[in-house]
């Protein structure tokens, strides 16, 4: 849960110097996830936390506040948010990305009434998602370890800096007197949960084991956002390495069949990869 | 003129292809907004009762589905140790892992309306993305719901889901992989069975 803003930089940096004095421990072994039993610990503890406070003030919030309400506050802080999104889209050298999101602030905070109303989605300017994360990514900074801080949940090395700086130019976190800063840290963060409660239940059972599901959506989803929703498939692991010869082949005469263990009506794909970055 | 005559071929090869298959984007659109309107009017999968669900998913969503293709990306290169009938059983109990989850999400639906982006069909694709949006009335976040499809001989099936940018059969593959680096391809298919049989539990409960 979001709560002051000094206790929040305290948790990451203990989260950073924790994560530093771990990432010499043993692991499963996946590259991407160096430090998995610090994270696993950490996940353990933030869905301790989730499901002992966070989620059920989430659950009460969404059956005492009826729908257009609850829209009414996602739009209000999505119209807040739009400011540091545009920033960031004009760090990453999208201009005219970062007047649309400005376009939206405005729009929205006029006609909009304070941005309870998303007028400017209505007429077209469409809602961005950026970040510094995000920036930092689109300017080649490789994510680093994953890496479950404290309370706010997964995140990468690149990321936790980034988001630093979030919160750090966060305009919320600006207001004074401190009581109605909070007020406002809270309803957003609650909000933003209550939000998220219809995918608890899909997330239960697609996973097999909860931690990585996450973690490995958790950075699928990264990788698409730092691509603006252009991300080029994933190769495919270590088979796609040894299946190459076979798929070269496969593009200029039939697809064979049976060749490399695919059953006859799963005809071996030629480079696919390729085409989604045609797009 | 060049221009021209290169607009009317495309033209003319867009409708050859049109008129002997169902193109990506009207397999996918025909199928979601058929299955939209039979969950809007089903008072019993807007609450909750999963095994309904799974019924219409069954019935109308997977015969464009090619499962062993989705198994076949999940396992990645694991998929060419398992013997076929182990790959059997993986594509049949992945089978039911994933229409389970397409289930559950389709009894969370509450009257959102499903976008379909701009689409169009290159001469000789065989293996496209069709990009669709879910929109919440009001506001919120829109949801970036994209197919990947692939032409077999049966026609275009999808291979491939992604929700946000995140696929959904590609997510499984490092929970698999551990799986079977720590118990082999029986430890992965005893996970997925006992995955499984808790599910159905958990639906007779409702």
């Amino acid at each position: 849960m979001k709560t002051m803003l000094p206790d929040r930089i305290k948790s990451f940096t203990l989260a950073i110097a924790a994560a530093g004095l771990l990432a010499g421990c043993a692991s499963s072994g996946n590259p991407k996830d160096p430090i998995e039993g610090f994270n696993r610990a950490m996940f353990a503890f933030n869905e301790g936390l989730d499901s002992a406070i966070i989620k059920p003030v989430a659950t009460g919030y969404e059956s005492v506040l009826p729908s257009p309400v609850r829209t009414g506050v996602t739009n209000f802080f999505s119209n807040i948010a739009d400011l540091l999104i545009g920033v960031n889209n004009l760090l990453q050298g999208k201009g005219s990305e970062a007047l649309s999101d400005l376009g939206r602030v405005v729009i929205n905070s006029t006609i909009g009434i304070l941005g309870t109303f998303d007028i400017a989605s209505d007429i077209g300017l469409e809602k961005h998602n950026e970040d510094f994360g995000q920036t930092f990514g689109r300017w080649g900074v490789g994510s680093g370890a994953f890496v479950v801080i404290p309370v706010f949940g997964p995140s990468t090395a690149r990321d936790t800096v980034g988001l630093v700086l979030d919160v750090m130019a966060d305009p919320v976190a600006q207001v004074s007197p401190n009581a109605d800063r909070n007020v406002l840290l809270v309803l957003r963060a609650v909000n933003a949960r209550a939000n998220l409660l219809p995918a608890d239940k899909v997330v239960e059972e697609a996973a097999l084991d909860k931690y990585s599901y996450v973690r490995d959506a958790f950075l699928q989803r990264r990788r698409n956002l730092i691509h603006d929703g252009n991300a080029p498939r994933e190769p495919e692991a270590d088979a796609e390495q040894v299946e190459r010869p076979v798929r070269a082949e496969a593009g200029a005469a039939e697809p064979r069949a049976g060749a490399d263990g695919v059953a006859p009506d799963s005809p071996v794909l030629v480079a696919r990869t390729e085409t989604a970055e045609a797009k | 003129m060049k221009l021209l005559f290169a607009l009317f071929s495309g033209l003319l090869i867009s409708t050859t292809v049109l008129a002997q298959e169902v193109a990506p984007v009207v397999l996918v659109k025909t199928t979601t907004e058929e299955v939209l309107e039979i969950v809007r009017k089903d008072k019993d999968i807007q609450s909750g009762n999963t095994k309904k669900a799974i019924d219409l998913v069954e019935a109308k969503v997977l015969p464009n589905f090619n499962f062993t293709r989705m198994t076949q990306l999940a396992m990645a290169r694991d998929w060419r140790q398992a013997t076929p009938a182990q790959q059997k059983i993986l594509t049949d109990e992945f089978h039911t892992l994933l229409v389970r989850t397409y289930a559950k999400a389709l009894t969370e639906y509450k009257n959102q309306t499903v976008h379909y982006k701009p689409f169009t069909l290159k001469p000789g694709e065989t293996d496209v993305r069709v990009r669709t949006e879910i929109r919440q009335a009001g506001a919120g976040k829109n949801i970036e719901l994209d197919y990947w499809l692939e032409k077999s001989a049966t026609g275009w099936k999808v291979y491939d889901i992604e929700v946000g940018g995140i696929s959904i059969v590609t997510n499984y593959r490092e929970s698999f992989a551990s799986e079977v680096r720590n118990s082999g391809i029986d430890g992965l298919i005893k996970l997925l069975q006992t995955k499984n049989k808790s599910g159905d539990a958990a639906s007779v409960k409702k």
